[in-house]
């Protein structure tokens, strides 16, 4: 692999991380991550629907005239969002209940049409796809750990395996919805740190 | 009774976006001045209202009856896309005044996944045209209450000191946890 293909793969994971780095798609970032496994399958949903949209836009980039370039992106972003939509439905449906409607909302995270716009309509299929699964790669660790340490503060518990005994009290706080707010300003506080950000 | 019900609890206790975490990005993106923050909030719950009766309309004499209830995410993303740019360009036209204090938000609504998020909503929960205004605009409220104050918030930050780790995003992200602390005040009076 050279190294500009290798450099589209990584963008994403760190340097370049979409909810740390960039705060892009703050909505279903805040809204599921109340534990791991919900941040895990919904950072996986999305990793999915930027993938296929990624490579799907970049197949038929040279064919969609420029004036109508947003409408179709979001139509091809739609229908594949549909697609998870209902096979999230048939076979995980009590990850589907749980993320609800933040599932529809995929379509409007600016992640997905931002790598869109900025990458794969002006790339090939495959560095597009680097770029996406990159990217995917990034968001999904990103809600995983914004998920795991409002689900380990607030519920004692990671992946459901709980470490505390039964009365315990826990910060419930991290699992309403000022703890999203929180948990997140603490992760970045610590990224911005590991950066070098002054 | 019931209407006022929707009112109070999609204003305060069910905040769209303290509480349900939808339309963040304007809410951390144009809440750096009150001014701004009123023109973004009068612009999403003009285009809000509007998308939630137009998709109900669609929803009820298209999609249902020729049992397309799966294609609802397509045709709603695209109904409220084309709206706005529509909206957009009839401001334009008819009143220069008003595009000039709206119009640079309106092209950011579309992005806005509170407007999708209220128009799904208002299918899912069964609701009534009415009752669906009535929920669309409160919610629209509760949006416009909260940019604003959290503007207020953010134009007092600038002239206040800040450690340096917090500067930047994470003071903005705690400055929310708090008002959403506040808001969860409210949540006594859901029944």
């Amino acid at each position: 692999m050279n190294k500009t293909s290798l450099n589209n793969l990584t963008r994403g994971i760190l340097r370049e991380n979409p909810i740390f780095v960039m705060l892009l798609g703050m909505c279903p970032t805040l809204g599921v991550s109340t534990s791991a496994a919900n941040g895990l399958g919904m950072g996986l949903a999305t990793a999915f629907v930027l993938m296929m949209s990624n490579i799907g836009i970049s197949a038929v980039k040279n064919i969609i005239p420029d004036i109508i370039r947003i409408p179709s992106f979001i139509v091809i972003i739609a229908s594949f969002v549909s697609v998870i939509e209902m096979l999230m439905q048939a076979y995980l449906p009590q990850l589907y209940s749980a993320l609800g409607i933040y599932i529809p909302l995929i379509v409007v995270n600016c992640i997905i049409l931002g790598r869109a716009e900025a990458f794969a309509s002006k790339n090939n299929i495959w560095q597009s796809f680097l770029d996406a699964v990159g990217m995917g790669i990034g968001f999904t660790l990103a809600l995983t750990l914004l998920g795991s340490v409002r689900e380990i503060l607030g519920n004692g518990s990671w992946f459901g395996w709980s470490f505390v005994g039964e009365d315990t009290p826990t910060m419930l706080l991290f699992i309403m919805p000022p703890g999203a707010f929180l948990a997140l300003a603490g992760i970045i506080i610590v990224v911005n740190k590991l950066r070098g950000v002054k | 009774m019931a209407y006022i019900m929707i009112f109070i609890t999609a204003i305060f206790v069910n905040n769209i976006i303290l509480s349900q975490f939808l339309g963040i990005c304007p809410f951390l993106g144009v809440s750096k001045k009150i001014s701004t923050a009123v023109g973004m909030g009068l612009a999403v719950m003009f285009v809000m209202t509007l998308a939630t009766v137009v998709t109900f309309l669609i929803y009820y004499t298209f999609l249902r009856p020729y049992h397309l209830e799966f294609m609802m995410t397509v045709a709603f993303i695209l109904v409220i896309a084309s709206l706005v740019q529509m909206v957009e360009l009839i401001i334009k036209k008819t009143s220069p005044a008003l595009y000039q204090s709206l119009g640079i938000f309106l092209p950011l609504i579309t992005t806005n996944c509170a407007v999708l998020g209220i128009a799904i909503l208002t299918v899912q929960r069964n609701y009534t045209l009415l009752a669906g205004i009535c929920y669309t605009l409160a919610s629209a409220m509760g949006f416009t209450l909260a940019i604003v104050i959290f503007a207020g918030i953010r134009e007092r930050l600038e002239r206040t000191e800040i450690p340096a780790a917090v500067k930047g995003t994470p003071i903005v992200l705690i400055s929310a946890a708090l008002l959403s602390m506040a808001f969860m005040g409210f949540a006594g009076i859901a029944y």
